[in-house]
């Protein structure tokens, strides 16, 4: 039952068992984990285990998830999800789990992806409680229909916009922040009032097989369901009919997951990723902009994440100051062999390794190094890596790179710093560090990415007011905060009419009389409609 | 058909358009506005020659669904333009400090917008005025099965508005084709449930989103109302609102009625009485009613009667004049459920009444079909009006009125499920074709700082303090006077 080992390994969710394919090298260090074998025996010992012994080699397939979904859209139509009760229930629910079990999430972040506690507790776990307390406080305001004016057009009539759930929908996670990318949007779906099952990505193991579980235990299984898996479980699942689909990975994926649901006409959230620049100008306080630059490179899961600083520009002027001063900055974060800091997360398996490795090991790339650049394959470990005016056309400038290496491109003036930005796909966030109040203007003005954030990185996405989603190759849609509910729930017109105050202008059979009342009346020209009624009148 | 090269080259040339930077200009979304406006008033002849062309559509009827709606929507426009394009501050969380946060819109880019022929004009202008108010370039591809307007948007675009944002191209389903297989920013579709999905597949691979205004069968459940008043009143809209716009040939027409069976016979002595008033002894000679657009269509809705059953059930109507296009507006009473009529949307000025035991058994019968763009309801019951709100699903629910919404512009415009996704109208026209950009801005001055490595428990415990709002906590172990753990 060890899932370290390469290969295979099998998990459990409600009664089901699912070949979890893993790219997880054999890891003597994690192997002699006590928690690893810890949760491994109580995986087994969950009370989901079926008591028939045929049940062992079943594997998700169509008909699991058919029959799935047809579960779930009758705990849908029984109305509970929909009531504000069953939501407080389940936010609540979902609050006391992450404060309840913090340590074993802490835990199982650290086998995904050796991501250090403190990374932890503040880019998944407060963030998720945050998300949650932020819907139990508004959740009775943003269900309120909001009544809108009506017009003379309409008159006399009243009008609101009611927030109703979609129906049952389907979230698909990724791994690199593999609690807060499954919980985020799920608490969105609930508050919502929506039926959900949650597809965690199979790469991050440990948090995938602790979400079945805890979400199991503490939420209602009636409505909300984790199915684990990989490729095979995924397509069984985007094969049925959804009322919506959230994904968050990649773009090649996330073109995968849309022509899926153009197929029932399901309308799609997809958080995808790009190349996110950061342009620095001479005109900063370098080493705020620094500590800045790190915290949204190397602290964030070591480059491994959709929002994380992908490249630098800056003028070929300043280039050597951010070079000295990154590295004065990553030796005091990281200590003189960032490599062993317990700082920094690791990558996450042997294949974005290797595929990072080759990034920084083609050959026009790798003379470019300007500081770090090592690597240790038994402990997934790269060092905080800079690079300076690698090739366009290479492919570390090409791909989004997901990775502790930060290529810095120098550009004669910052405004063709903007050109180069907007000559590539819009990213999912672009940063600005600059004092010069012009340059943020035209940055804001013209330069087109998801997000911005101007002086900082990566902080945008804490702030529940701001929509979080990407826009071209970026992605589709957006969520955080009441976006989130928004974007879970279907916003539908209610137009109240009454019986009288009707006129039959509308109607044949018409008359020109009829033509020019109806022309004053749409206008709203209200010495034409007196006119027209007056000549109405006559006939 | 548009050579390959050709369509390139004119997409190339719209994109440095807007790369230009010029439509982003207040001043040139509201002269567009405004060039939309001086079409519809100065055209308005040719306007209504087309639509008689194309479907034999009433000059009062086209100003009613088309024209006039269109002048009201550009109007909403213009006055709502700047406070659209303002954006919004967003609120920070109190843990923030010397940050600004706003949400700014922008326009997509270059947009595709495909319109569908029985509100032509209607179709092709009120998803336009959205894209340009946002700011975006755009192609318009009006609907081949109406080619007098389609040819006409063709002519008067390029006079009224600027050519170089804004380019028509017409034709038919490979046009179409070709044109889904280029790369846009957004693609507006209205039409079929049946290419909505085409087109959404097609979309997927460059990952353009999409509004799709699709169809469905729109209900009216009518309850046994007592005022006479109200009776009248109820029958004038639903005739009014089923046979009138386009000969029942649109998308939030109502389909089919629902209705108690003890109030059947009045309902329907109602109905046979109030189609007099309104279409005359003659429907046909009375020009009230539009033609049906082509001969398939006619074809395809004679089929639907072809069933014994079906013929079996009308009640009045069922005549039709193939060469002219022409089918008797026709009321059905109870042909069987699953008969195609009552399977497909039926597109056209065919009404069936279904009777049920109790009206509230409408909602059942609703929920056991894919979700409609549009249901409605004639009641004075309030718990049946918050039942259907809160039991039934669609686009849209209009009480005691049917298709009137689409005129409101505060009121989103779009389906759900089968009948779409996405919307427009009004600010949301505005919306659905900007991207809203979240814009945060820092300071250098004040920052955590133990918001960086190298990580300790003590950086663990502020993080907790702060993120639990705990001011107080933050400031004593700041200040030593609480041991860190």
């Amino acid at each position: 039952m060890l899932w370290a080992a390469g290969g295979c390994g099998r998990t459990l969710v409600f009664g089901y068992h699912f070949t979890a394919k893993s790219d997880l090298p054999l890891l003597p260090v994690l192997s002699s984990c006590p928690a690893i074998s810890l949760l491994c025996r109580s995986a087994s010992a969950s009370g989901t285990f079926p008591v028939m012994a045929e049940e062992e080699n079943r594997v998700f397939g169509a008909s699991e998830a058919s029959l799935l979904i047809r579960e779930l859209r009758d705990s849908f139509k029984s109305g509970r999800t929909k009531s504000y009760d069953w939501r407080v229930s389940q936010l609540r629910g979902i609050e006391k789990m992450i404060e309840e079990r913090e340590k074993d999430i802490i835990q199982a972040l650290y086998m995904d992806l050796s991501k250090p506690e403190l990374e932890s507790f503040f880019s998944e776990i407060s963030t998720s409680k945050s998300s949650c307390k932020k819907a139990l406080k508004e959740l009775k305001k943003w269900m309120m229909p909001e009544k809108v004016k009506t017009s003379m057009t309409t008159y006399p009539s009243s009008a609101e916009i009611v927030s109703e759930p979609l129906g049952v929908v389907l979230v698909i996670s990724a791994w690199n922040y593999p609690f807060l990318l499954s919980l985020d949007p799920v608490i969105g779906a609930i508050a919502a009032g929506n039926a959900v099952v949650l597809k965690p990505s199979e790469i991050a193991p440990a948090t995938s097989s602790l979400l079945a579980r805890l979400l199991e235990e503490y939420l209602d299984k009636s409505a909300i369901r984790v199915v684990e898996g990989a490729v095979p479980e995924t397509t069984a699942l985007l094969d049925q009919k959804w009322d919506k689909i959230m994904y968050t990975g990649s773009g090649r994926v996330g073109r995968i997951v849309m022509a899926a649901a153009a197929r029932h006409l399901t309308p799609v959230i997809l958080e995808l990723g790009g190349k996110c620049p950061a342009i620095v100008d001479s005109n900063v306080k370098l080493e705020v902009c620094v500590r800045r630059i790190i915290a949204g490179k190397w602290a964030a899961n070591s480059g491994q994440a959709c929002i994380s600083i992908d490249y630098i520009i800056t003028t070929k002027q300043f280039a050597p100051k951010l070079i000295d001063a990154l590295k004065k900055g990553i030796e005091e974060s990281f200590g003189e062999k960032p490599i062993e800091s317990p700082d920094m997360s690791r990558i996450v398996n042997a294949f974005h390794f290797k595929r990072l490795v080759n990034l920084l090991d083609e050959e026009r790339v790798y003379h470019k190094i300007v500081l770090g650049g090592q690597r240790e394959e038994k402990l997934l470990k790269i060092a905080p890596t800079v690079l300076l005016d690698v090739p366009e056309d290479s492919q570390i400038m090409q791909e989004e790179i997901f990775g502790p290496m930060l290529p810095i491109l120098t550009v004669e003036n910052l405004e063709e710093g903007f050109e180069v930005v907007n000559s590539k796909p819009k990213p999912l966030a672009a940063y600005l560090f600059t004092n010069n109040e012009q340059l943020k203007k035209e940055f804001v003005q013209n330069v087109s990415a998801g997000g911005m954030l101007v002086n900082d990185a990566i902080l945008h996405v804490t702030v529940p007011g701001l929509p979080f989603g990407g826009i071209g190759e970026s992605g589709i849609g957006a969520y955080h905060g009441k976006f989130s509910f928004d974007a879970f729930s279907h916003k539908k017109g209610v137009m109240y009419r009454s019986f009288e105050g009707d006129s039959s202008v509308r109607y044949p059979p018409y008359t020109p009389k009829k033509q020019r009342l109806l022309k004053a009346l749409i206008n709203g020209n209200i010495i034409g409609i007196i006119l027209a009624l007056i000549s109405w009148y006559r006939k | 058909m548009e050579a390959i090269d050709d369509l390139d080259l004119q997409l190339g040339m719209l994109r440095e358009y807007y790369y230009s930077g010029k439509t982003r200009d207040a001043s040139w979304r509201r002269s567009q506005l405004k060039g939309i406006l001086s079409l519809l008033k100065e055209r308005e002849d040719e306007l209504f020659r087309a639509l008689h062309q194309d479907l034999g559509k009433h000059p009062v009827e086209a100003y009613r669904d088309e024209i006039g709606c269109l002048i009201k929507s550009v109007n909403y426009a213009l006055d709502c333009l700047s406070q659209w394009m303002s954006g919004r501050k967003a609120k920070l969380p109190r843990a923030a400090l010397l940050t600004s946060a706003e949400i700014i819109p922008e326009p997509l880019g270059l947009v595709l917008i495909i319109s569908s022929w029985n509100f032509p004009f209607g179709l092709s202008l009120e998803p336009l005025i959205g894209a340009l108010a946002a700011g975006n370039v755009a192609v318009l591809k009006p609907s081949e099965s109406a080619p007098a307007s389609s040819s006409l948007l063709a002519n008067l675009i390029p006079v009224y508005l600027d050519n170089k944002a804004v380019n028509v191209v017409e034709g038919g389903p490979d046009v179409g084709q070709q044109l889904l297989h280029k790369k846009w920013d957004k693609i507006f579709f209205t039409g079929s449930t049946k290419i909505g999905r085409a087109v959404m597949a097609a979309a997927s691979e460059n990952l353009t989103p999409v509004t799709l205004e699709l169809g469905g069968k729109c209900p009216a459940v009518i309850d046994s109302l007592t005022r006479s008043l109200d009776r009248e009143v109820a029958v004038q809209r639903v005739l009014g609102t089923k046979f009138s716009p386009c000969a029942g040939q649109a998308c939030i027409a109502i389909d089919y009625v629902l209705v108690e069976e003890k109030f059947s016979p009045t309902l329907v002595e109602l109905m046979k009485g109030m189609m007099k008033k309104m279409f005359g002894e003659n429907p046909k000679e009375s020009g009230s009613i539009a033609r049906i657009v082509n001969k398939r269509h006619l074809q395809r809705l004679k089929s639907l009667l072809d069933d014994p059953l079906v013929k079996a059930s009308i009640v009045h109507g069922g005549s039709m004049d193939e060469d002219s296009l022409y089918i008797e507006p026709t009321i059905l009473l109870d042909p069987p459920t699953k008969a195609a009529i009552m399977v497909d949307e039926i597109f056209g000025p065919l009404l069936p009444i279904i009777t049920l035991n109790k009206i509230e058994d409408s909602i059942n019968f609703i929920n056991s079909r894919p979700k409609p763009l549009a249901i409605y309801g004639f009641t004075n019951n309030e718990s049946l009006k918050t039942r259907m709100i809160s039991q039934t699903s669609s686009g849209s629910l209009t009480f005691n009125d049917a298709v009137i919404q689409y005129a409101a512009d505060t009121l989103p415009f779009g389906g759900i499920g089968e009948s779409g996704m996405g919307k427009y109208h009004g600010k949301f026209s505005f919306d659905t074709f900007s991207h809203q950009k979240a814009v945060l801005r820092r300071s250098f001055l004040i920052d955590f700082w133990f918001r960086f490595p190298p990580w300790n428990d003590y950086k663990l415990q502020l993080f907790r303090a702060m993120y639990g709002f705990n001011y107080l906590l933050l400031l004593l172990i700041t200040l030593g006077l609480k041991r860190s753990k």
